[in-house]
């Protein structure tokens, strides 16, 4: 402690005596120089994912926001788009060209789990940022071991944590049928929720029952859940057959306290061909204003974002959720430069990514971003929010760190 | 490389035919050290498709079978030498001739239901094999070899000695480059040797007429069977070296694209040309990226519209266009002495 203390006051002695020659000097590595910060960026726009690619233009909208009224302490944003067509072969291509060829400073929200794997060993030996990846996978925020890489919106297991956070406070004596699909994203989902609950998982979970992406249905999943005699259910699908699922439960007549995993959350493609009847009285969770909500139409933040979009991206889907991502990522990354300041290195990118704890004018009231040297971990905070036959309502208080 | 090819008439070697190839080798040594890694990497990677689509072109255009999964046979190339390195801890130049044996019992076997299947049902059938291959291999039985959705994450084979050339380091993928390179010179030089004998010459006989080459003490099944799993021996070889050169093999990475790919490299190259096969695999490797760059919005379209104005100005390919003028530049002397022939002989080259 005391050398702690002596250590700190000797570098602020020393820092004092240099600050002169420390301000003017200016420390830049590849990618950054006094008037521009080359930002590399990898989204699909092409291929089986390219739903996402909006993602990788609302962010170059947003650049170019940032460009026009004035920079980032005064520098451009050049913001290079690839696209890799959600082939993680092609990630690789891209992420070296990034960072041999164009020189980008930092290679900013590559999107997916496997082209995230695929580029992770490449950039954390270059040492060149992964920063802000545009997946939910748990493995992103390990500083010790890819000390380059760092996570953005919450994990799985983050929001698997909510959901028996609630079931505790809600519903103690409850029996929950767990339904997954048997792969990481699935196991990832069922650790974070059986780590929530605790010592009680093994009692308080009466059934888990898995299912592959290539079944045709989880009908008998559904038939086996509901003879378990569970009282809570938590549906860890993607969409497809988290649609099936619901439509299942209603015909069957079981209707136990249904929580739907984030993924599986869109109204228009899971929750309409279910049955918005049957939909009802489901619960999820949410971390970013969802634009089609009535709810925030006198809001700043949405207005902002509305009068960003007519302005530099009037072409795209004013109800789409994924340029409302890309916004807030952007912005996410607007916020670590301003901080580098004049010291403009990679490391130094990576430190200032690590010491973040700031709002975000679309993410939901109470939701930060928060970082530190040992959390890599950006986004944690989630609410809970129920269907009411219509859309979703949010309730309760926000979870997470 | 784009000397390689440019005389076609089989028998005598003019001496500029050689000069072409003298100025490639030393162009294609040279390459790596006047350019960025991240070129090296990419020129790494045509190499490595021009393996993949010589093996296709030795079925499609030389034996005028018609197949859309060789992507399928490119994934299990790459994933046998994959698993070999990071289960078995092989080195990456041993898995090559395990995986191109692999695939060749692979393709052998699915070159049996090829006997009944002629033409367009064949191919079908093998697109059917290019949508089936990377779902299985998502599948959980041999998930502890394959690692399911997340793939296999492999290290560069690093160089076993470096030195300094025109400023640049002898670093890990300018060696991978030239290995790959050397498989390439290997690979064409038994395709070369295959297709320009009397196996060579059957095979263009079933293409162009199976009953005729039946008659003529062919054994079709046999032969037919033969060259689909040749075929696929040498896409997998394509496939483990191209798993060396991403260090990353994911079943994402396989998608029906690039069986579709394949094909379209090699059309672009030239059917049933060889040296095409550089050509092809330089478009397939380049013009996404180009389209990219153009357009955000739709670089699929702008790729297909490419493809298109490329196939308008060249219907019969590069080497097909090659070809014409240097037939065209020859024309006076070739009409003096062989007016007939000298079609018949340029189409098996």
């Amino acid at each position: 402690m005391l050398l702690a203390f002596l250590r700190a006051t000797l570098a602020g002695m020393a820092a004092l005596a240099m600050s002169g020659a420390a301000l003017a000097q200016k420390k830049y590595d590849p990618g950054a120089d006094d008037k521009e910060i080359k930002i590399g960026a990898i989204h699909p726009y092409s291929g089986p994912a390219s739903a996402y690619g909006t993602i990788g233009k609302a962010i170059g909208a947003y650049f170019e926001k940032i460009n026009a009224e004035g920079g980032v302490n005064g520098r451009k944003i050049k913001y290079i788009a690839l696209d890799d067509g959600y082939n993680p072969a092609k990630t690789v291509e891209m992420a070296r060209k990034l960072v041999e060829e164009d020189e980008a400073l930092v290679v900013f929200n590559p999107l997916g789990t496997p082209s995230n794997t695929a580029i992770q060993r490449y950039l954390n030996q270059k040492k060149v940022p992964q920063l802000f990846v545009a997946t939910g996978a748990t493995k992103w925020g390990d500083p010790k071991n890819f000390p380059w890489t760092m996570g953005w919106q919450p994990t799985y297991q983050a929001e698997g944590r909510i959901y028996a956070a609630h079931v505790l406070e809600t519903k103690p004596n409850a029996k929950i049928a767990v339904l997954y699909q048997n792969d990481d994203y699935g196991k990832d989902y069922l650790k974070g929720f059986e780590d929530g609950l605790g010592d009680k998982a093994r009692t308080m979970i009466v059934a888990k029952v898995t299912y592959e992406v290539t079944d045709p249905t989880v009908d008998s999943q559904m038939v086996t859940l509901k003879a378990s005699g569970a009282d809570v259910f938590f549906n860890i699908t993607t969409p497809k057959f988290a649609a099936q699922a619901i439509k299942k439960a209603a015909e069957i007549g079981w209707k136990p306290l249904h929580y739907l995993n984030n993924v599986s959350s869109s109204v228009g493609s899971v929750l309409t061909p279910a049955g918005l009847d049957n939909s009802r009285d489901i619960v999820t969770t949410a971390y970013i204003k969802d634009p089609t909500d009535p709810q925030w139409a006198n809001d700043k933040g949405y207005q902002d974002w509305v009068a960003f979009m007519k302005k530099y991206m009037p072409q795209g889907n004013l109800a789409d959720g994924f340029n409302v991502y890309g916004y807030t990522a952007a912005q996410g990354l607007v916020q670590v430069l301003k901080q580098a300041g004049d010291n403009l290195t990679r490391e130094n990118v990576m430190k200032q990514a690590a010491s973040l704890d700031i709002a975000l004018p679309m993410l939901l009231p109470g939701v930060n971003v928060k970082t530190g040297p040992d959390d890599f971990y950006p986004i944690e905070r989630e609410q809970l929010q129920r269907f009411d036959g219509k859309t979703w309502v949010l309730f309760g208080k926000v979870y997470g760190r | 490389m784009s000397g390689a090819g440019t005389v076609v008439t089989a028998g005598r070697r003019s001496p500029l035919f050689w000069l072409g190839i003298a100025a490639a080798v030393v162009l294609l040594c040279v390459l790596p050290f006047l350019v960025k890694n991240y070129r090296v990497f990419q020129f790494n990677l045509v190499l490595v498709y021009a393996i993949a689509i010589l093996g296709l072109n030795i079925l499609t255009g030389f034996n005028g079978q018609i197949s859309l999964g060789h992507g399928a046979f490119y994934a299990v190339g790459a994933y046998a030498a994959a698993i070999l390195m990071d289960r078995a801890g092989m080195p990456y130049w041993a898995t090559l001739p395990i995986a191109g044996a692999l695939c060749f019992c692979f393709g052998f076997l699915v070159g049996f239901p090829a006997l009944r299947l002629g033409g367009h049902y064949l191919a079908v059938a093998t697109l059917a094999l290019a949508l089936a291959v990377p779902q299985l291999l998502k599948y959980k039985l041999i998930e502890a070899w394959t690692g399911g959705v997340q793939g296999i994450v492999l290290n560069k084979p690093e160089p076993p000695f470096t030195f300094r050339f025109l400023g640049q380091p002898f670093n890990a993928d300018r060696w991978l480059y030239f290995f790959t390179l050397a498989v390439v010179v290997l690979m064409f030089w038994l395709a070369w040797n295959l297709l320009h004998g009397r196996v060579g010459r059957a095979l263009i006989a079933i293409r162009d007429h199976p009953i005729a080459a039946g008659a003529m003490g062919i054994n079709l099944p046999v032969f037919k069977s033969l060259t689909f799993g040749v075929s696929a021996a040498f896409t997998g070889v394509a496939g483990a070296l191209g798993a060396n050169v991403i260090a990353f093999v994911s079943p994402d990475s396989f998608t029906v694209n690039l069986s579709i790919f394949l094909l379209v490299g090699m059309v672009v190259g030239g059917l049933a040309s060889i040296p095409g096969a550089f050509f092809g695999a330089m478009f397939i490797q380049f013009v996404p990226n180009i389209a990219d760059e153009i357009s955000k919005s739709a670089p699929a379209a702008i790729y297909g519209l490419l493809l298109i104005v490329l196939m308008y100005l060249m219907p019969t390919g590069v080497m097909g266009l090659v070809r014409t003028l240097w037939l065209r530049r020859q024309e006076p002397a070739v009409a003096a002495a062989v007016p007939a022939s000298s079609n018949a002989m340029t189409k098996e080259t």
